[in-house]
This record gives C-alpha cells, structure tokens and sequence, in this order.
C-alpha cells in the first residue's frame, strides 16, 4: 500500500509487519518516533503477541534484548548517537553470544560538542561489534532493510543494524509502499532460534573462554559475516521476487561501467550524488557513483569489481578517522589491493553540515582535475579554524574551543545550512 | 526453661541453630533431600569456605523446588559466574546465561518478557549477582527492573567488596574494612565511614511484592525466604550476606560463625518486607559486640594494632546499634 509517511513511522509499520516479540525503547532523537509509532500499536492492540518495554537506560534496551533473544523472543530496539556509544558494551555481548537482534540507528553525531543532527559517527564506532550494518538509502530502503534484516540475523544466529541518516532520513516524509502482512510472512519465517534458553533442555550461555578457544570463537563471528557477503544477495534477489522491487544487497552502482571516476558513499547522500553525477555526465565527464548498503560485512570483491577499472575514486564519508582521515576510506582501499588508481578521501557533512549540490559538484570537478588533497573537509570554514588556531597561538588559558567559535560566528541559526 | 528443649540438646553446637536430623522430615532443608536438584553442580572452583558458592546452591535449589524445576537464571559477571562456568566446565544444571557485569537485572527482564509473550508462564527467571554487580555496577538496571515490577526474583550474594578483580572495595564495603582499593594504611586506614548504601531498603522504597535479608548461617531461614519469593509474582530481592575467607582474610572454616556473627552483632539485619513494608525480623537473642565480629577477620586487622582503635570501633558499634534500634531487633 502506498502512503506518505514519515520515515521513522515507515520503519514502525515495517517492524510490526515482522511480528516482534519483545521491543525495548528508551528515547533518544532522531530515532524516537520509530519506537513511539511500534509503542502505540502495541498499546492499541494492532500489533499483538508483542511486549513492549520502557528501560532506563539503552544499555538496558539492549541487554533486555539479549534477555528475550536468549530466551527465544524476536527482539529489536532502536537507538541513535550517545545512546548507542551508553550500550556499546551490551552491543559487543548480543554479537559475541550471536543473538539475532534487530537495531535501527537513526545516525547522528556524537558529542562533545552535543549534535543532534545526521552523520555517521555513531555507527561507526560499533563497526567493529560483530553486528551486520546495513545503511538505507531511502526510506522505501529503510523500511525493505528491516524486513530482510530479521531474515538474514535469523538465518545467520547475528545481530543486525540497520542504520538510516537521522533528520534526513527518520524525519522525511516521503512516499512508501508498505508491504502487507502476507508478504511480509510469506518472506519471514517464525523465529526458530539457533539456541535458547529452556528448562527442558538446560544449556549454559554466555561461559568464561579462556585463550584455548577464544579464537575459533572470535573466527566464527567472522566467518557469518563472510556467509553473510553471499546471503545478502540473495535475500535481496528474494525480497524483490517477493515485493517487486530492488532494496538492499551489498552495493549498488550507478553510471560506472565507463566511469574514470567513481564516488563511493554511504546512506542518503547517494541521491544528491547520483544528481551531480547525471549533471556531470550531461558535461560529457566520465564520472559514476557506488552506495555502500553493507558496510559489515565489508563488500571487497564487488566493490573491487565496480572500481578497478576507473582512474580515481572518492570516497565521500559522514564521519572521520581521528588523526587518520576515512574510515569507509580504509575498506575501499583494501578492496582496491594490488590496483594503482587515486583514491581521494573526503569527510562532508558532519553533525548534520548540509551536503549541498553546489559542493559536491565542485568537489567532484577538482577530484578529476585531480586537484584534491588526500583528505579533505567539505565545506570546511578555514577563516574560522585559522583564527582558532591563531587564538590558541597567543595564549594559554584560551577556554573552551566550540564556544568561542561559536561567539565568534554569531547567530548561529543563520548559519545552519 | 523447657526440659524438652534440653533433651533434644539445641544448644549442642555452641549455636542456635537447629540440625536436620532434629526435625521432622517436612521440616528439613532442600539440601537435606536426596533428590536436591544440585543446580549448582559439584565440580566447581569456588574458594574453600566460600560462602557465595554455599548460597547460591541453597538459594538456587530452593527456587528449583518452589518453581517444580522451571528456572531459567541470569548471571552478572563475577565471582560466581567465573568459578562455575570455565567451559566445558559449567556446573550449572539449568539453562543459565551470562551477559555482563551490570546488565543482569535487565537481562532477567527480557527472559521475563519472553516468558511472557511466548506463553511460557510456568517457568520462572532468577537474576544473581555479588553486591559489586547489584549495588554499584547494576543499580541501574536493578531499579529499572523493580520500578517496572517485571516478574524477576534478584538475589544478590554480599561478600561486601569486588572479590572477582581481587577485593576492591564495593558500596557494600564496611566502614573501615581493608580492601585493595581501601588500603590500611595512613590515618585512617581502610575503608571511608559513608552514608551507607541499603539495597534491601532501596528495593523496598520501589515498593515492589517482597524483600528478604538472609545470611548463609541460617540456611533453612534463607530456603524459607526464596521458597516464599517464588510464591510471588513481580519483582523480588533477596540480599544474602555470603562471608569470604579469601577477601575478609578468615579462615575457611569460620564461614557461617562469621556470618551468625554478622546477624548477632547486629550488622546484617535480618528482616523480610512487603510492598515496602517490613513485615518479618528475625530477632537477636544476645547481641554479640562487634569486636568479637571484626577480630577474626583480617581486613579489619588495623583495629586492633598494639593499640585498639577505639573510637571507630564505637563508630561501627554505633552502626550495629543503629540496626538494631531501626529493625527492633532486640526485646
């Protein structure tokens, strides 16, 4: 059924569409409509044989789902940002038990300095957990991801996330075909779970491993990501036999069989670069763009396939690698080993800094004049760290840095954007 | 005096307390049953004298029998977690999962929840964590899953510091006991006079169906109490007070005398309450001084140096007093 809705409400009609057994929720913004939108319809009775739990903390939210996994419930919850980074612990322990739990990220920065707006720097920072991460490109992509998401943690016995641009994303309303319950059924089996807990059948979860088998242990969390590389695909070949239309795989091309220049990226942004990409091209530029839709399991060997034959890739990334430049930079360049091409690296719109048409098509024209630096900043306000820097030159006790940029810029408002 | 009473020679172990062999048989402890679940299994790596591992067998066994062997139970990090599961060791005899150090109380949630919502109401969830694990490190959840009175019984297993990481000091910590964190030494060697931290009566301030004290000296008393717990549906504390000979610095075999000990001098409360409402003490007949308590105990070792610190001392007597006074636990 097609229908305007808001991006987060679309991901709550898709998650009561799974059957969810247990949901916890504790707010943090942008992700709270989704969980208030699955709340209500528990509340009224629409999405029944469901409990839905208010936690007081998100290490809580999570660790209820590992309870209720363990214990053989489907389980989801959603988090964004600091909320994330406060169950970070609880994060590590659902994918080293190998729970198949399902966790929406509305993506935002993370303070110091507070942000609530969109970037990917929370995500990022449990790219390491043993979680599958899954970034939606649209919201019609968002709500398709969570439905495949169930599947393939079930499949795998492996948590996913599925991770959407906070505001930019959550916050949209866009029109959606939200799938029936037949279909959805049709697609999502009943939660068998791989272990559980169950007095029948006493099983001990969760033990001391010492060095004698930690390894196998910490092998076999990576080796499901590998099975998963392969059942990505084909959950998503299936979901499009099932629905009738493309969502999710490991990458998506655009314009590059010819490409000598092809930008890599993550999430929403793909829609303004594949804008700049046709405007470029009506220029007569050879210039395509990839969506990263799995960025754990990191898609190499097709990633690799997509770029080998251009001159240069950019990778454009809503978040940084301190003191290193890219993190999304770091996985294309394994993918690119034994390949000579330029690889560009470029940090753009970080706590929710607009990537604006204007930039990128600038951005991407100095990239093929290969005028770029290694690592660049979007848009970045050079007058203003300059002066920062020179501040801190002249002085020592110079006080806190955001709030005298801040004083410095003045109204900030006007200048969001 | 009754002369039936110094027949059957109560007072025969230099104690009050009551052998199974005196009792009737329906009156005898779990453990006394050949047919005990055991859930605890043998085999395990506890300390000798450890008075945790005496607990959680005793409590465990107890919700066993109360539940018609229906438990799942939810672990924090710790002590107990560490010397009964050392694959493929476990000697757990019931589906038992271990998640983290401060998340039980909310994991023991999502079990409840599960429970719940896939019909299997018959079995029960148990949450268990030492008093690092519940009083500090997990207060957050354990709150949580009291306010929302989810359908858990938590027991907490006090030894009164982080014995796990090598006896750090915990907010169950005593004043002026010595621990890693709490060295003996300087003008005021050992552990900070605080506030204090209740848990029993912080629980009780959650208003949820039921509180207990025990102490692994009266082990009928402790069955009793958890017995009772998994008679009620909601969020249950049991706090036990679990003596340790490696962090205390005592001698194995004076595990339950230390704990009697605890209860007699007054330190350790026992009392029972409902919806926040104490409704069961368990009173002292002769309160024992504290000294006799600390003495044996080498954390407390720098209170009685070639001169007893006799002012703290009186601090800590203060305390039991208090206790005393607060639960009416004298006639």
């Amino acid at each position: 059924m097609l229908k305007q809705t808001e991006g987060s409400h679309a991901v709550a009609e898709a998650i009561a569409l799974c059957r969810p057994q247990v949901i916890c929720a504790y707010p943090i913004t942008p992700q709270t409509h989704i969980v208030e939108g699955v709340g209500e319809m528990v509340k009224d009775g629409t999405l029944t044989n469901c409990e839905f739990i208010n936690v007081e903390s998100e290490f809580a939210a999570m660790s209820v789902a590992i309870g209720a996994s363990a214990a053989g419930a489907r389980a989801y919850t959603a988090t964004s940002s600091q909320g994330l980074l406060f169950m970070a612990e609880a994060v590590y322990n659902a994918a080293g038990l190998g729970l198949p739990i399902v966790m929406t990220i509305g993506n935002r920065a993370i303070g110091a300095p507070i942000n609530i707006w969109n970037d990917h720097s929370d995500s990022m920072s449990m790219r390491d957990a043993g979680w599958i991460q899954l970034f939606a490109e649209t919201n019609q992509e968002a709500l398709d991801l969570h439905i495949q998401a169930f599947r393939l943690a079930e499949e795998l016995s492996c948590p996913v996330m599925v991770c959407m641009d906070g505001f930019i994303l959550t916050h949209a309303y866009d029109r959606v075909d939200i799938p029936t319950q037949a279909q959805v059924d049709a697609y999502l089996p009943p939660f068998q779970p791989r272990q559980l807990l169950d007095p029948a059948d006493p099983v001990t979860m969760g033990a001391l491993v010492g060095p004698e088998a930690f390894t196998e242990v910490r092998y076999l969390g990576h080796h499901k990501q590998l099975r998963a590389l392969s059942l990505i695909p084909k959950l998503a070949a299936d979901f499009t036999t099932q629905f009738g239309r493309n969502s999710g795989g490991l990458i998506r091309t655009y314009r590059t069989e010819d490409a000598e220049t092809i930008v890599v990226a993550l999430g929403s942004v793909n829609g303004t670069v594949q804008e700049v990409v046709d405007e470029l091209r009506n220029d007569g530029a050879a210039i395509g763009s990839v969506s990263i839709c799995s960025f754990r399991p990191f898609p190499i060997s097709v990633l690799r396939e997509a770029l080998q034959s251009a001159k240069r890739v950019v990778v454009l990334e809503k978040c940084i690698a301190v003191g290193l430049g890219g993190i999304v930079s770091d996985g294309v360049r394994k993918s690119l080993s034994g390949i000579q091409l330029k690889g560009y690296t470029v940090i753009a719109g970080l706590g929710g800094r607009a990537i604006t048409r204007v930039s990128l098509r600038q951005l991407f024209q100095d990239a093929m004049a290969d005028e770029l630096e290694q690592v660049t900043f979007l848009d970045l306000n050079a007058e203003v760290v300059s002066h920062e820097l020179e501040r801190e030159a002249q002085a020592r006790r110079t006080g806190p840095t955001a709030e005298a940029i801040l004083r410095r810029m003045g109204t900030v408002a006007s200048n969001i954007g | 005096m009754n002369s039936e009473l110094q027949e059957v020679k109560f007072y025969q172990t230099g104690t009050f307390t009551v052998g199974n062999r005196l009792l009737g048989e329906t009156e005898r402890a779990v453990q006394a049953n050949m047919r005990r679940t055991n859930s605890l299994n043998s085999g395990h790596r506890a300390c000798q004298g450890c008075g945790e591992a005496l607990g959680a067998r005793y409590a465990i066994d107890a919700a066993m029998r109360a539940s018609n062997n229906q438990i799942i139970a939810v672990n924090a990090t710790g002590c107990l977690e560490v010397f009964s599961t050392p694959y493929p060791e476990s000697s757990w005899q019931i589906p038992w999962i271990h998640s983290l150090f401060g998340n039980a109380a909310a994991v023991a949630s999502g079990v409840a929840a599960a429970m719940r919502v896939t019909g299997r109401t018959a079995t029960r969830v148990v949450a268990q964590g030492g008093d690092g694990g519940t009083t500090d490190i997990g207060f957050g959840c354990l709150s949580g899953m009291f306010e929302r009175n989810d359908d858990v019984l938590y027991i907490c297993y006090d030894n009164e510091a982080y014995m796990n990481t090598g006896v750090q000091r915990s907010s169950a910590t005593p004043p002026a006991a010595r621990t890693a964190t709490t060295m003996a030494v300087g003008k005021q060697p050992g552990n900070v006079f605080g506030t204090g931290k209740n848990v029993p009566l912080i629980a009780m301030a959650h208003f949820i169906p039921y509180v207990a004290t025990a102490s692994v000296a009266n082990l009928r008393d402790l069955e009793f109490k958890v017995t009772k717990a998994m008679s009620i549906h909601g969020a249950r504390y049991v706090h036990i007070h679990v003596p340790c000979p490696l962090g205390w610095g005592s001698a194995p075999a004076d595990t339950i005398k230390l704990a009697r000990l605890a209860v007699e001098t007054g330190l350790f409360p026992l009392f029972e309450a409902e919806h926040g409402e104490i409704t069961g003490r368990t009173k002292i007949r002769h309160q024992v001084p504290v000294a006799d308590y600390l003495i044996l105990q080498k954390r407390f070792a720098h209170l009685f140096g070639s001169k007893p610190d006799d002012e703290r001392l009186a601090r800590i007597q203060a305390n039991a007093d208090r206790n005393i006074a607060k639960f009416g636990l004298l006639d």
